[in-house]
């Protein structure tokens, strides 16, 4: 067999995420991004940047700079898709996503099964979720209210190769996508709250793409089982890296997919280690973590040597002093310690 | 900073337009202060600054009484100082402090305090336009003669719950002065790219409700403006619309390089500064002591903040349910 060498480069998610849409561009005329502030000129890109240069390619007659209208741009996602397009719809932050609830729990959701299965809705909305020092409606994970609704799938990538990956996939997808990143990961400035890590990461130049449903084990271990995403996820690496001083070897998981869930990398990996933590950044009540605890409960109690442990932000809306914000947020400490408690 | 009682129409005495001038002083000082702070790595989060826009939120205020409210954005630090949160209790909030206006958990983009009849501040774009309809109602049921006001932007427009909030507030005949700051854009996004109608007051026409356009650089027409629109409110006439034509003198918010804007543009609006235009009524003497007496107040307020103390982390879990 004839080697073949990947030819890949370092990319922040930003970018991962800008090459991912232009080349689904390019492939299929059916696609194309609606959002605030995406293509004005002069102007920044998406909140974060993400959509820089996409306009001077692309022109603005698909890269559509939406009225400040979250309703609209979800509604005209539905419409559009149920028409065979291929609408990406961009929300600046996903605290915004409560503007369009109805576009996407009762229409995008639920337009096929309604349909007798006669109808599909392939459209993609990303959100930028997280606390960054901006307050109570600036800060939020919302991705749990989403991973609850029948008919929406949501996925939540960690890295530029996963990100770049799993978008292409939400947008060849046949169903509503909601691709939640972190704001903090974007880029390289994240790097000290993501627990020193690189958040760059090589990316193949030529197409590929991540399954949806997939989970990915970042790091393997036989002693706990860690699942986390986004800054909780790299400070689950960072903890992982301490505990391993002390002979402690985590596995730790990036489920990337929230719903639909791979239950079978989280279950074997429980099978393995006999215990289970899970660590996010949306607040613990109701939060996706429970509903990973819960399948694990029913599905792998057998093999559990140690209650299953959430670890998620505190059940309270963001604050925005600094000392406040770190007092809420999963940190690298407790995981530590939590893991720890696991082992008695 | 709330007036003596003033009757509609009253003709800019020497008072008010000192009264005026030192409040759009304090705001623009205040921001300039503000943003030194933010890059000196003092104030954390980010900014969305009110520089150019004074005149409206120093205009509106002045003709509301303490027990009135208002609704602000994410863009809230001249209404919260006109509407009379401490300069002291403004800036320890942006740092973050126990000792803020919202005891550090709002931060910059929810400033307010129900004190001073602001609720804090709404950073969801539009918010404040369907929740206003409720500070209306209140006052209606209670027979109060209280009004509330509600600030927003143009972009704002363009959201469901400006509609929603209008329509209701018409059909109620709420006691609500509806406040548009139009500074021409809504972040990167110019007005005339997102609406065919270029004058916000049109849009009041649709729901039977009276508007009028006015420049929103000159405090004392934006002031006369609004003491119609409050007098009629308190007399159970029903809501009035104001757009006030305004420019913000910064970035949208503290990332931002506002390419997509000229040069030629900004210069025009900085010449029709609302600090300039109200100045000319002023002698240099009057201006320079508003100048001492402003910096006094802000290096208090500075100073305050920097020697408050951190909230406890546990406060953190403090206050959520009453
Ligand atoms: C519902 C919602 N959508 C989007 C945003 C992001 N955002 C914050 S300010 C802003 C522009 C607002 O423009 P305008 O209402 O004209 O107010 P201005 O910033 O000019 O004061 C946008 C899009 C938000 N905060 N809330």
């Amino acid at each position: 067999m004839p080697e073949t060498v990947i030819e890949t480069r370092r990319l922040t998610i930003a970018e991962a995420l800008r090459e991912a849409i232009a080349e689904e561009m390019r492939r299929d005329e059916n696609v194309f991004l609606l959002g605030e502030d995406v293509g004005v000129e002069g102007g920044f890109g998406g909140a974060f940047g993400v959509y820089l240069g996409l306009v001077e390619e692309f022109g603005h007659e698909r890269i559509i700079d939406t009225p400040i209208s979250e309703k609209a741009i979800a509604g005209a996602a539905v419409g559009a898709a149920v028409l065979g397009m291929r609408p990406v719809a961009d929300m600046q932050y996903s605290d915004f996503l409560f503007e369009c609830m109805d576009e996407l729990v009762n229409q995008a959701a639920k337009l096929r099964y309604m349909s007798g299965g006669k109808l599909s809705v392939p459209m993609v909305m990303r959100a930028p979720v997280g606390a960054t020092l901006r307050g109570a409606q600036h800060g939020q994970c919302p991705e749990s209210y989403f991973v609850h609704v029948p008919g929406l799938k949501v996925v939540a990538p960690s890295d530029a190769y996963h990100a770049k990956g799993i978008l292409k996939s939400a947008i060849r997808d046949d169903n509503p996508v909601l691709v939640f990143e972190h704001k903090l990961l974007y880029g390289s400035k994240g790097r000290e709250a993501a627990g020193g890590y690189d958040l760059t990461a090589e990316v193949p130049t030529d197409d590929y793409t991540v399954p949806i449903g997939k989970a990915i084990i970042k790091r393997p271990g036989t002693d706990a089982t860690v699942v986390a995403t986004h800054v909780s996820l790299y400070r689950a690496l960072a903890a992982a890296d301490q505990l391993a001083s002390e002979d402690i070897e985590c596995e730790v998981i990036d489920p990337l997919t929230l719903n639909p869930l791979d239950e079978q990398t989280i279950f074997g990996s429980v099978q393995k280690t006999g215990r289970l933590a899970i660590v996010h950044e949306d607040t613990l009540t109701g939060g996706w973590g429970a509903e990973v605890a819960a399948r694990v409960a029913d599905d792998c109690l057998a093999y559990l040597e140690a209650p299953i442990k959430r670890i998620a932000t505190r059940d309270v809306p963001a604050p925005a002093a600094p000392v406040l914000e770190q007092a809420i947020v999963p940190q690298v400490e407790t995981i530590v310690a939590t893991v720890k408690e696991m082992l008695g | 900073m709330t007036a003596p009682e003033q009757t509609p129409g009253d003709p800019a005495d020497a008072a008010m337009v000192d009264r005026l001038y030192r409040g759009m002083l304090l705001i623009r000082r205040f921001e300039e202060r503000v943003y030194r702070l933010f890059l000196e790595g003092e104030i954390p989060g980010t900014l969305h600054q009110y520089h150019g826009q004074e005149a409206v939120a120093t205009g509106v205020c002045d003709v509301l009484r303490l027990d009135d409210w208002i609704t602000s954005t994410h863009r809230p630090h001249g209404h919260a100082l006109a509407k009379g949160v401490s300069a002291r209790a403004a800036m320890a909030e942006l740092d973050g402090k126990r000792t803020g206006c919202c005891a550090g958990k709002g931060g910059s983009m929810h400033l307010g305090d129900p004190a001073v009849g602001m609720l804090p501040a709404i950073a969801i774009v539009g918010g404040g336009n369907t929740v206003v309809t409720g500070l209306g109602l209140a006052m209606k049921l209670r027979k109060s003669d209280q009004v509330a006001a509600c600030f927003f932007g143009e972009g704002a427009t363009n959201e469901g719950a400006f509609h929603e909030g209008l329509n209701f507030a018409a059909v109620e005949q709420l006691p609500i002065v509806l406040i548009c700051e139009n500074n021409l854009y809504g972040a990167s996004t110019p007005f005339h790219r997102v609406s065919l109608v270029p004058d916000v007051a049109e849009r009041a026409k649709a729901y039977g409700v009276p508007s009028q356009i006015v420049d929103g650089m000159d405090v004392l027409a934006v002031r006369a403006a609004t003491a119609d629109a409050v007098a009629s409110a308190r007399a159970g006439a029903g809501p009035t619309l104001i757009e006030c034509k305004t420019y913000r003198f910064t970035g949208h918010s503290r990332s931002d390089a506002r390419d997509y804007r000229t040069d030629e543009e900004e210069a025009e609006w900085a010449a029709r500064d609302p600090l300039l235009v109200l100045g000319a009524r002023l002698d240099q003497a009057a201006s320079e002591l508003f100048e001492a007496s402003v910096k006094a107040e802000l290096d208090d307020a500075v100073e305050f903040a920097r020697s408050s103390p951190w909230p406890e982390p546990a406060e953190a879990l403090e206050g959520v349910y009453a």
